[in-house]
């Protein structure tokens, strides 16, 4: 599972609110190279919430992969963004799209209840009678 | 890609060993698949760079499909964990990347706007009544652009009154109508083979501003 997915996913647990942004735990992640593309992060950037985002690569402890506030469009746009491996572009490609969560934990917001990550992927089902109604 | 090559690549995929009867598990042959793709992209450009989610991907076919026709992000979502295995092992024989989340469909809490594109071949609904509304359903919540799916023909009416009135539907549209051909799969298929008549749908979603 890669961050857009996670900066996505929410808990449908009974008594969450709206189990989002699921709490992130990781036992082992992944890199993996991908070819970024700039024209489908500037249209993602206004689509993301970027406090979940950031607080994802801080529980993957990578506190200096992306500013607190998110990168403007100017920024991601600037000549030569995508072969610099520093830029903001190429940060937010390697934040979405090239960091794997291998093993891991989900946890619901609001009611605690865990989702297990295993061999990259999160099992959200819910008995249920743990269903939100 | 060229249609032929798409469909030979998804025609090596593994497909069910022992496919689930609860869940209606049949397998998206090739034929329809890379037809079902190769329309959704180059008549509606709803696929290459967007983020497409399959939902009951099983073994992955459309979700492949998706990300062989360069769709940025693609999510396979099923229920179950041994075609989601098989989902996994068919990404990484042709080196894609897709990620993959267990879930029921109908218990599915994704946060709006990210997803473009929903495809899926869903349970018709045989086995469970209502499973393919509640897909449908889903569905529409999820893409901001399409949702793509096959439905039995005799199902036409009712899923377009219900995807138009109750799923939050702008329009709903057969694109083409299928012969589904269903090898035998279970013990209780009487005959060898069956062909079923299946409508290849195109869903659009309302504007979330305007729900």
């Amino acid at each position: 599972m890669r961050l857009l997915t996670h900066n996505m996913l929410a808990s449908n647990a009974r008594g969450a609110s709206t189990g989002y942004p699921l709490k992130l735990q990781v036992v082992k992640w992944t890199t993996k190279e991908a070819e970024p593309n700039a024209d489908f992060l500037r249209g993602m950037l206004p689509k993301l919430d970027w406090a979940a985002l950031v607080a994802a690569t801080h529980s993957l402890g990578l506190p200096g992969l992306l500013p607190e506030s998110p990168p403007t469009d100017a920024e991601l746009s600037a000549d030569g963004a995508a072969d610099d491996e520093g830029s903001a572009l190429r940060r937010l490609h390697r934040a979405l799209l090239e960091i794997h969560i291998e093993e891991g934990t989900l946890v619901c917001p609001d009611t605690e209840r865990c989702f297990p990550i295993s061999k990259g992927v999160p099992n959200m089902l819910l008995h249920e009678d743990e269903v939100r109604n | 890609m060229k249609l032929k090559k798409l469909e030979g690549l998804l025609g090596d995929l593994q497909q069910f060993t022992r496919p689930k009867v609860e869940l209606e598990q049949y397998a998206t042959g090739p034929h329809i698949a890379s037809r079902m793709l190769y329309t959704a992209e180059n008549s509606f450009d709803d696929i290459t760079g967007k983020v497409v989610a399959d939902f009951g991907c099983g073994c992955g076919t459309l979700a492949v499909a998706s990300s062989l026709l360069d769709a940025e992000h693609v999510v396979g979502i099923d229920i179950d964990p041994q075609s989601l295995e098989l989902a996994q092992e068919n990404a990484a024989d042709l080196e894609l990347d897709i990620d993959l989340i267990q879930c029921d469909i109908k218990n599915l809490n994704l946060r709006g706007l990210l997803v473009d594109t929903v495809v899926m071949n869903p349970p018709f609904g045989t086995s469970r009544k209502g499973a393919d509304m509640e897909f449908i359903s889903m569905g529409l919540k999820v893409a901001s652009r399409a949702v793509y799916s096959l439905h039995k023909t005799s199902t036409r009416e009712h899923i377009k009154k219900a995807a138009l009135r109750n799923y939050n539907a702008i329009s709903a549209e057969v694109l083409c109508e299928l012969r589904y051909n269903l090898p035998k799969t279970y013990k209780f298929h009487k005959q060898k083979e069956v062909d079923i008549a299946v409508d290849f749908w195109r869903f659009v979603p309302r504007a979330r501003d305007e729900r």
